[in-house]
């Protein structure tokens, strides 16, 4: 009746998949995947990839300042891409920058991810009151723009600690970010599970006398996950872009260690008087990074749209 | 023949009023369905009552009344002489649930897609702690698979690999882990094709001999009905207008709507025959008739009808709620 | 010998997919006559949908007609660009789907959607227009027809609905009707209504139906002959009677078989054991052989023809050997 032969494994059957094949079918998508990873590696391997370290004060020579990329007269090959006013490497301040750019981007997305599809299940799951209290939170939140939430939850966060360690501004960063971001995971996995929770087989689970929580967790929660993925995916260049933005209005990351918007602002001062290269290829490194990801994300949403249902 | 299911006088009412701002503003009565309105049977062992009606008639919502998907709004559902709602702990409500399982009508949305048919078969085994470990889980799950028809293989398989009815004997092998005594099928074959409903209807008629299981069959299929049910109750906008034993029903229907429903069944081997035609539709279930639901489409109907509900009143040996049948005028 | 109506000569459709070409009809050949009812049932993934799609020019792509011809009164249709074809569609041939929510229009009136149709494909001025609209909801057992004609299709319950859908199939006086599952979305009672409305309509508008379903019941009822198919082929077609009650495919007495009676007590149901094999699967030689009861050695090799067994014809290798026998 059933055939005989066994299932295959995972592996061959997500190379078998609808997914796999749409993405070799995407140019588009395989140029981003390729470029995303290259920025993640450089970004991960930082420290062995780049050729000088750049926050290391003690290799810097005010000598080397300003000076222009390799290829132009005046630059140097120790100094690729030229050097910032201090004498930093710009090649090695990217990947560093782009190192905590990602970082921060990442983590932010991971919080509001737990945060948002946590909410998001509560409320599709328990309805009534609750259900209304949390939408009408996201709503209030919503109408807010990212941008000053951040900024506001900064400014406190200095206010209250203004001796506070690099670490601390670090984590109220990504915080700011994440509470911005939550709402959208919030409101899609609400509907998602609002539909789920009606399907027959959560009932089945009632049924048999699995507790609410369990079924939540590992009834509903794989099957809401999917357009989770592709929000994720996109959110990740939005906070990456907001901390650069932050960081451009000087209430990022601290100065010490710079990230991509950081370096643009530095490089701010510099782009009339001629010395261009130490604000645009951190502003360019910004777009690749952001682009590439964007790119993933869009196609991971036609990608996982009707095949994989 | 022991009772093993008594209902008395079940009701379940939902309130489809508009969000209390909209009622406000508007000025809009609150809004209630009686979905089910005041049923009461009951299911002797190792029987199979069936409850049949058109949609709306809120079968379902009995189905789902017995296993306490929904709570009742009045009424008294008695398992095994024990009631299964009012004061009761939590530890007793499990063991009931043990007792008594369900099977859904749409085979696509009743396993959990993302799980392997070990999980979806073996999670009531490992809810009530049936199983020491996950050897002996998959070698009972196996077991119940075979029982079904199905191969021990299939473990491993995902439900998208599955046909219709296969998923359906999925089901029901998910329903029969924990050794139930009362299975509730909820239209089981209504989305499984002939063939293959036959498989499925056979499969359960051998169970119900092997375990002594007794079933309450929900259907719109009469056809399906006559197959497998020994008793059959006709609903009609929440309420029972007729129960028999399914000879009698079949041969001698006494309520103006059965006879209606038996009527106007298009079927293979008795098509040609003179029919009386249909009249109506049936009514919105927010706004009841009055008096006897049926009255408005009924040819026998008169003033008492339209004002006085009719009650289930035994009669020759069946149950029938009809004025016209209680006054001997049909 | 009158011509056909309809003549589906060896139609072949198939699915270009990335897995490779799926054959969803395989050769499958059938007449409609002026006025017959006949009917197309089969379970799912028989094709039976496919074909009333085919024949109306309605086959979603990538499907794509491969094969064979669909004839309307002589006249080859299966070729036809998309504007000839669309003028035929709702002219000589109306269409009445399963779900009456989806088939009408929500935002216009029914009375608006009905004079539309009947003034696309007639030559008639509005006033003609509006009362043979008025005309056709009588017809249809529409009560209070000239006030319901300003209605919206929310305002009428499901079977009501499915009665207008029958008024704007008739609307342009069509030769021929494909009516795909008219009758499941709905209740019972009035499924019963609406089959005795789509056979008279249809006798006194002198119009064809090819009515696809897998309800064998209303095909007792309605049909005047039946074709069954089975995995994209024709397994019998015949007299509705004799299919039903004499079959000569053994797929066709399964199935009828399989069918809980309404007169009779069986303590077991007649069982084809297996399912209908996926399109991407069919066995070779007779698409049924893995599941025949009376297989022999040639259905595995050979795909038998439709032949004459009798009053019916049937794709089976049995009833050549019957045919042989004296």
């Amino acid at each position: 009746m059933s055939t005989p032969a066994a299932a295959p494994g995972r592996l061959a059957r997500w190379l078998d998949s609808d997914v796999w094949h749409s993405f070799r079918q995407s140019p588009m998508a395989m140029l981003a995947a390729v470029i995303a990873a290259l920025c993640v590696f450089c970004s991960v391997f930082a420290p062995w990839v780049s050729p000088h370290n750049p926050f290391d004060l003690a290799t810097l020579n005010l000598s080397d300042a300003r000076l222009p990329p390799a290829w132009m007269e005046g630059g140097s090959r120790t100094f690729l891409l030229g050097t910032d006013d201090q004498g930093r490497d710009i090649l090695s301040a990217l990947f560093y920058g782009a190192r905590l750019s990602l970082a921060v981007g990442l983590a932010s997305v991971l919080l509001s991810l737990v945060v948002g599809v946590s909410l998001g299940l509560l409320s599709g799951f328990a309805g009534g009151a609750v259900d209304a209290f949390i939408m009408r939170v996201c709503d209030v939140m919503l109408s807010f723009p990212s941008i000053l939430v951040a900024l506001l939850i900064n400014g406190v966060a200095r206010a209250m600690f203004p001796q506070a360690p690099e670490s601390l501004a670090l984590g109220v960063l990504i915080l700011a970010i994440a509470l911005t971001g939550w709402v959208q995971y919030a409101r899609t996995v609400r509907g998602s599970t609002l539909v789920e929770r009606h399907k027959e087989y959560v009932q089945a689970a009632r049924v048999i006398g699995v507790a609410p929580l369990r079924i939540m967790l590992r009834h509903v929660l794989p099957n809401v996950l999917g357009p989770v993925l592709v929000l994720a995916t996109i959110q990740v260049a939005a906070a990456i872009i907001t901390e650069a933005t932050l960081s451009f209005l000087g209430v990022g990351v601290p100065p010490t260690s710079p990230s991509l918007g950081t370096l643009i602002r530095v490089g701010n001062d510099f782009l009339f008087s001629g010395e261009w290269w130490i604000t645009i290829f951190p502003g360019a490194m910004l777009v690749l990074i952001a682009l590439s990801v964007n790119l993933l994300g869009d196609w991971l949403r036609d990608a996982l749209n009707p095949r994989l249902r | 023949m022991t009772t093993l299911l008594e209902v008395r006088d079940l009701a379940k009412t939902f309130d489809v009023s508009a969000p209390w701002l909209n009622r406000v503003i508007e000025r809009q009565p609150r809004l209630f369905v009686h979905a089910v309105d005041g049923v009461s049977f009951s299911i002797e062992r190792g029987t199979t009552l069936a409850l049949v009606g058109e949609s709306g008639c809120g079968k379902s919502t009995v189905a789902r009344l017995l296993v306490g998907l929904y709570a009742p709004t009045r009424g008294e559902v008695q398992f095994d002489g024990q009631p299964t709602h009012a004061g009761r702990d939590a530890g007793e409500l499990r063991a009931l649930r043990r007792r008594m399982q369900m099977i859904f009508q749409d085979p696509y949305a009743s396993l959990n897609p993302r799980w392997k048919v070990l999980d979806i078969v073996g999670e009531p085994l490992r809810e009530h702690g049936l199983v020491p470990g996950v050897d002996a889980l998959r070698a009972r799950v196996s077991e119940l698979l075979l029982s079904v028809g199905l191969d021990a293989a299939d473990c491993e398989k995902f439900p998208h690999q599955f046909s219709g009815g296969q998923r359906q004997r999925i089901s029901i092998a998910r329903a029969l882990a924990t050794q139930p005594e009362f299975l509730v099928c909820d239209e089981p074959t209504s989305a499984l094709d002939v063939s293959v409903q036959a498989q499925v209807l056979n499969i359960m008629k051998d169970l119900q001999k092997s375990r002594g299981l007794t079933y309450l069959f929900i259907s719109h299929n009469l056809a399906v009905v006559r197959h497998v049910a020994d008793r059959v109750g006709v609903m009609y906008l929440g309420r029972l207008v007729e129960v028999a034993a399914k000879a009698e029903l079949f041969s001698q229907p006494r309520h103006p709507y059965t006879r209606m429903l038996l009527d106007a069944i298009p079927d293979i081997h008795m098509s040609g025959r003179a029919r009386t035609p249909v009249q109506g539709e049936v009514p919105n279930p927010l706004n009841p008739p009055a008096g006897c639901a049926f009255h408005p489409r009924c040819p026998h109907a008169n003033e008492r009808c339209a004002s006085e509900r009719p009650a289930l009143l035994a009669f020759q040996g069946i149950e029938v709620a009809c004025h016209a049948v209680a006054e001997g005028r049909i | 010998m009158n011509t056909p109506l309809l003549e589906v000569k060896h139609l072949r459709v198939e699915f270009p997919l990335r897995r490779g070409t799926l054959l969803a009809l395989d050769d499958i050949s059938f007449d409609i006559a002026p006025g017959e009812i006949l009917g197309v049932v089969g379970e799912s993934g028989a094709g039976k949908s496919l074909t009333g799609a085919a024949i109306i020019g309605l086959l979603e792509p990538p499907g794509r007609i491969a094969g064979g011809e669909i004839l309307l009164a002589g006249r080859r249709i299966d070729n036809l660009p998309y504007e000839e074809m669309r003028k035929i569609r709702g002219r000589q041939i109306g269409a009445i789907f399963q779900d009456p929510l989806t088939s009408l229009n929500p935002l216009y009136t029914i009375g608006r959607q009905l004079t539309e149709t009947i003034q696309t494909h007639l030559p008639v001025g509005a006033e003609e227009a509006h009362q043979r609209a008025i005309r056709l909801l009588q017809e249809t057992g529409i009560p209070a027809a000239e006030q319901r004609f300003d209605q919206y299709p929310h305002q009428f319950s499901g079977g009501m609905r499915q009665r207008v859908v029958i008024a704007l199939a008739l609307a342009a006086e069509p030769k021929l009707i494909v009516a795909d599952e008219p009758t499941t979305a709905l209740d019972v009672s009035i499924q019963a209504q609406i089959i005795s409305l789509l056979k008279r309509l249809c006798k006194d508008h002198g119009a064809a139906v090819m009515l696809v379903t897998h309800d064998m019941g209303v095909i007792a009822e309605t049909c005047d002959r039946v074709a069954v198919l089975y995995a994209g082929r024709v397994a019998e077609i015949g007299p509705v009677g004799e299919v039903i009650h004499r079959p000569s495919h053994p797929y066709t007495s399964g199935l009828m078989g399989s069918i809980p009676a309404m007169d009779e007590d069986r303590e077991r149901l007649l069982q084809i054991d297996g399912a209908m094999p996926r399109l991407n699967a069919i066995p070779r030689g007779c698409a049924f052989n893995p599941r025949c009861p009376q297989v022999m050695a040639r259905c595995r090799e050979e795909r038998p023809e439709l032949r004459d067994a009798g009053a019916t014809r049937a794709a089976c290798w049995l009833v050549e050997d019957k045919a042989q026998q004296p």
